[in-house]
């Protein structure tokens, strides 16, 4: 009795499966088939929620200016966007990545937006042949797994790195405590920041980004004596260790990488936050005036990090589409022979998937905002 | 004396450690008077921990109107004000965790008991239908329409499922302590402002040092904290000790049967000893945000587990045992972080836990709420 009932459940979610797998191969069959634009997507993949969720938020935006003004100027080929929400978990994002996967209208992603879930599904979207333009995952080995799929918008942690040392160094710092979150981009980047510092550096070891109580590195910190602090990490972490290295008496200068750049940095940290330096190797969001009036247009707010990459990436997913590329694999060929000048920079890969660009910028937090003055660092 | 880092900060680090203990050992609380009462592991309190922490957060930006910076500064507050203002909070943070508490007993916990009534049963039907209602349409105002339509039915089944008198297995109990924590935490997570950021307290106490001993700046927040949790912890001891409520506890505690026939209204203990659980955690969270100025939808969830270790620790259903634990545990982490570095912490605090569960299988003061003297 029980046996024959687990057998018919069984056959019943095979034959459901199966329904399942005819409808989808009709799908992308029609899609395939159409010259049109139906169907055709764009995704963004990243963290929309969660620790770090408004850098996500920025990517967004920038793709969905770039999609919005893409509609806009041809009506005959209307791209649609999906979403992809990984929390930037690295446990969450592969089974998000078999979805776009899965999902034949997606032509390209835009994302992943952290390095750590890039490293968890990288793989299986260069098995599946899906072309993606990262505009923030700037982990250095990303670009050493030979990927043929991967591009990134910016230049990575292995120019990032240097340029923040060599900051740091230019502002006369002799002892800097290294800090990281021990994620696979912050501990990149502070070992790499560590390396070029040299002598210079004071090894910290990692902290947890969700923990609240960081007084036993506040406490390390003051018994180093340092006079400058690296860490590596994202920007809610940062906000914490800074107000609670200030409770604590320890007013070393604090430096950060790119994952940091956020406004949230400054609301968790408060007037703590005041005068950190922030590298990056993203562009200043006023660097094109074009750009910054669009997007101010359509959002009511300035650009933030990684918002002007998201419209490069984004752009150049466009166009191979408007030039009639209506699978991955064609999608992918057009991005690799792609050379124009986007917002930020020069957009042409080599064949690691870098981009030809290098440029490392430093910024500050003044009067509780995020200030570009500082410039370019090297 | 070796010149180590545990060495040189020493009382710094042992400061430090015994705050962060303090928010355990009250947390801890919560765990081992429900367990003592009900031999049951609460898990979902970690989440009324976090209701704390946004009670305070509430309290302090809502209905005292404090702004989160002032000027381009903290919005310090001083004298009477000071005091009037975290008195407020304090009892804010108390009393909606209290609620949560006797709520989440009300929903979560009662029915499985076989004492499920018209209360239980309609927030449940609500609930249910409400994530129902989630499959079809992704639209609040449509789905709370949805909720409501799909109560009536509902609720009248659960109310014939949750026959009189039945107990449901304890494994049961287990699996809706889980679902409740997870439920609660996911929830602020999807549904509050901030969804899953961090949110931050507005920071009235200056964080000034209070006096300096053997050679350690003691700050006043961590005088607050220690001195609060022990404040708190009397009170409530002295309660469970010389109060008629407090026997009732006892008793239950001790044979939850015998104290039935003997007249004690079981069902009432239980849920002041939820409340009591619940006042702690909500002590306890207004501490944590005033010393962390922060918090977030799963906040509880790392505490919630070190608490549970420290009131294994000390002794589950002790309550000195509870104090003990979590002191020890906020010590051994910080030597722990300054001995071996600090992604070691989690790792050292959990073996001490396992090589004291060796020597001691019942913890360091050995389980009891009504066995021996509290």
């Amino acid at each position: 009795m029980k046996k024959s009932r687990i057998a018919r459940a069984s056959a019943l979610i095979i034959g459901l499966s199966l329904v399942g797998v005819a409808c989808g191969s009709d799908d992308s069959a029609s899609d395939g088939a159409a010259a049109s634009c139906e169907g055709v997507k764009i995704a963004f993949f990243g963290a929309l929620t969660g620790e770090a969720g408004n850098l996500g938020v920025n990517i967004k935006k920038g793709l969905d200016l770039a999609v919005a003004e893409f509609n806009e100027a041809n009506a005959d080929c209307q791209v649609g966007i999906e979403a992809y929400d990984s929390q930037g978990d690295p446990d969450q994002a592969p089974a998000l990545a078999d979805k776009a996967i899965a999902d034949a209208g997606v032509l390209g992603i835009v994302g992943p937006a952290f390095s750590g879930e890039s490293k968890a599904v990288n793989g299986k979207f260069d098995e599946a042949g899906l072309p993606i333009i990262t505009p923030s995952a700037t982990n250095a080995d990303l670009s050493k797994n030979g990927w043929k799929i991967f591009h990134r918008a910016l230049a990575g942690d292995d120019k990032q790195g240097p340029g923040l040392a060599s900051k740091i160094t230019a502002d006369g710092k002799m002892k800097v405590g290294v800090l990281d979150d021990a994620s696979e981009y912050g501990k990149g980047l502070a070992d790499i920041v560590q390396t070029s510092l040299g002598d210079k550096a004071v090894e910290m070891n990692s902290l947890d980004p969700e923990s609240a109580d960081y007084s036993a590195v506040v406490t390390a910190a003051k018994d180093a004596g340092i006079d400058a602090l690296f860490f590596g990490g994202y920007y809610a972490a940062a906000g914490k260790l800074a107000k609670q290295l200030r409770d604590g008496g320890v007013d070393a200068q604090l430096y950060f990488g790119d994952g940091v750049l956020d406004k949230g940095y400054i609301e968790a940290g408060g007037p703590a936050a005041e005068g950190s330096i922030i590298g990056c190797t993203c562009a200043p969001f006023d660097s094109n005036a074009t750009f910054l009036a669009a997007f101010q247009a359509k959002f009511n707010e300035d650009p933030a990090t990684y918002g002007a990459e998201a419209y490069d990436a984004a752009t150049v997913f466009l166009a191979a589409i408007k030039s009639g590329a209506r699978d991955r694999a064609s999608v992918l060929a057009f991005i690799k022979a792609y050379d124009a000048p986007g917002v930020t920079k020069q957009l042409k890969w080599d064949e690691t998937g870098e981009v030809v660009g290098t440029a490392v910028y430093a910024y500050t937090i003044k009067d509780g905002k995020i200030d570009g003055s500082l410039g370019l660092i090297k | 004396m070796p010149d180590w880092l545990i060495v040189r900060t020493f009382w710094d680090l042992t400061v430090t450690g015994l705050a962060l203990g303090s928010i355990y050992a009250l947390v801890a609380l919560g765990y081992t008077l429900v367990y003592g009462v009900l031999r049951l592991i609460n898990f979902a309190h970690s989440e009324i921990f976090m209701v704390g922490t946004f009670s305070a957060l509430i309290a302090s930006t809502q209905l005292l109107n404090i702004p989160m910076l002032e000027d381009g500064n903290y919005p310090y507050r001083t004298g009477g004000t000071l005091v009037l203002f975290l008195v407020f909070i304090l009892f804010a943070a108390m009393f909606i965790s209290g609620v949560g508490a006797v709520a989440l007993e009300r929903i979560a916990y009662r029915p499985l008991r076989g004492n499920g009534d018209a209360f239980g049963a309609i927030v449940l039907a609500f609930l249910t239908s409400f994530v129902i209602g989630l499959i079809f349409v992704n639209e609040t105002k449509a789905n709370l329409i949805i909720a409501c339509v799909g109560t009536a039915p509902i609720s009248y089944s659960y109310l014939r499922f949750f026959k009189k008198g039945k107990k449901a297995p304890r494994l049961a109990f287990l699996i809706s302590a889980i679902g409740a924590s997870t439920a609660i935490a996911e929830a602020v997570g999807i549904w509050g402002p901030n969804r899953r950021e961090q949110y931050q307290t507005p920071r009235i106490l200056e964080k000034k040092v209070l006096f300096n001993a053997l050679g350690t700046d003691v700050r006043v927040d961590y005088v607050i904290v220690i001195v609060g949790a022990l404040l708190m912890m009397t009170a409530l001891t002295l309660f469970v000790n010389k109060t008629k409520l407090g026997r009732g506890v006892r008793a239950v505690a001790q044979d939850a049967e015998t104290a039935r026939i003997l007249g004690v209204n079981v069902d009432l203990i239980i849920v002041v000893t939820f409340a009591l659980g619940g006042v702690m955690a909500g002590g306890a969270a207004m501490l944590f945000t005033m010393v962390y100025d922060q918090s977030r939808f799963n906040i509880g969830f790392i505490l919630g587990v070190k608490s549970f270790t420290a009131a294994v620790l000390g002794g589950i259903g002790n309550l000195k045992g509870a104090l003990l634990g979590g002191f020890m545990l906020g010590l051994v982490e910080n030597y722990g972080s300054a001995l071996f570095g600090g992604q070691w912490k989690d790792v050292i605090a959990f073996v001490v836990l396992l090589v004291v569960l060796m020597v001691r299988p019942t913890g360091i003061l050995g389980e009891s709420l009504g066995r021996a003297r509290v």
